[in-house]
């Protein structure tokens, strides 16, 4: 499949569905507390995006059964929501896609369930802060390679482990379309970055070995070692100038 | 969501080598150097030259795979 780009219209339905999804992911943020399951969680996602006339992208993708992921602890992605209730000291990745009118947005971060150690703490906010590296070069001349590269470069001067089995991607009227974004590779390679596409940026990274495996449920992706894992996602427009964030309304990175 | 984004090719084992990475011929004819992937490490199944073995490979790295799968011959 080719790369897309996005025309006018197409990218204001998407700023409209990234602000729906911005605003799941704060009421998502602000819900996360001991006791609480993600079966909770994905519930609350997914009244308050058909509340807004939109569906969640991810219910019924490739057979998903739930509206959003909820990955705990070592769980890197694709967790599927539980009536387990949380425990404090846990942290959770939630990641959430909204489609609206057609066009998909997708975006996921990292939370500790109250208070969590410093180490992990620290673990969550590499993650934040790769994600960032990555969308800065997010520019129209530069290449994929320079995300993946800029992502690596940072998260390994930090020592933590970058997962590989799993990319972000173009993102628009399907969830996943061309290029992948790999969390890693070399600088001035890959695929043309041009105004007008659509990608969801998104590093993955562990506390330990960044080896991993897949849960009998086909989908839930965890650390083998058992280490905690962070995942920090956005989907981004590529410009001419900086970058727009559209899962957090109207926010640029320079 | 994140994109799965491996090839998964088969081939033969040709030589163990320290920790726990193997040589691989693929059915390509191309020769990988592979590690075992966890879950294979946590049932303790043993990989032997000559075994058919199922592998991973990064399309951004074709030298380098995981070997998911032994192959019952």
């Amino acid at each position: 499949m080719a790369i897309t780009i996005k025309s006018a219209r197409e990218i204001e339905i998407m700023r409209r569905s990234g602000a729906i999804l911005s605003e799941v992911e704060g009421r998502l943020l602000n819900a996360v507390q001991p006791g609480v399951s993600t079966d909770d969680l994905d519930r609350m996602a997914r009244e308050l995006i058909e509340k807004h006339g939109a569906k969640p992208s991810f219910l019924g993708h490739q057979g998903f059964p739930k509206s959003i992921c909820a990955s705990v602890d070592n769980e890197v992605v694709h967790g599927i929501p539980n009536k387990v209730p949380l425990e404090r000291g846990q942290i959770v990745s939630i990641d959430v896609g909204v489609l609206l009118d057609g066009y998909h947005t997708d975006s996921a971060f990292t939370v500790g369930v109250g208070p969590v150690s410093d180490e992990v703490e620290d673990l969550i906010e590499a993650a934040n802060a790769a994600l960032l590296e990555g969308i800065q070069v997010a520019r129209a001349g530069n290449r994929v390679g320079d995300i993946s590269a800029a992502i690596q470069v940072f998260v390994e001067d930090l020592n933590y482990g970058i997962v590989r089995d799993l990319t972000g991607h173009g993102v628009g009227r399907q969830l996943w379309e061309d290029p992948a974004i790999p969390n890693y590779g070399e600088a001035g390679t890959g695929p043309l970055l041009r105004a007008g596409m659509t990608i969801a940026i998104e590093p993955m990274i562990t506390l330990g070995d960044p080896e991993t495996f897949v849960y009998p449920d086909g989908w839930t992706i965890a650390t083998v070692d058992g280490a905690p894992a962070a995942h920090s996602e956005h989907t981004v427009l590529v410009t001419d100038g900086d970058p727009e964030i559209l899962t957090k309304s109207g926010a640029t990175v320079v | 969501m994140a994109k799965k984004d491996v090839i998964e090719v088969e081939g033969k084992v040709t030589e163990p080598l320290p920790n726990a990475m193997f040589r691989v011929e693929l059915d390509s004819g191309h020769e990988v150097l592979a590690h075992i992937s966890g879950k294979l490490r946590l049932n303790f199944i043993r990989i032997l030259p000559g075994d058919r073995v199922r592998v991973e490979l990064s399309p951004y790295d074709l030298s380098r795979g995981r070997i998911t799968y032994r192959l019952r011959t």
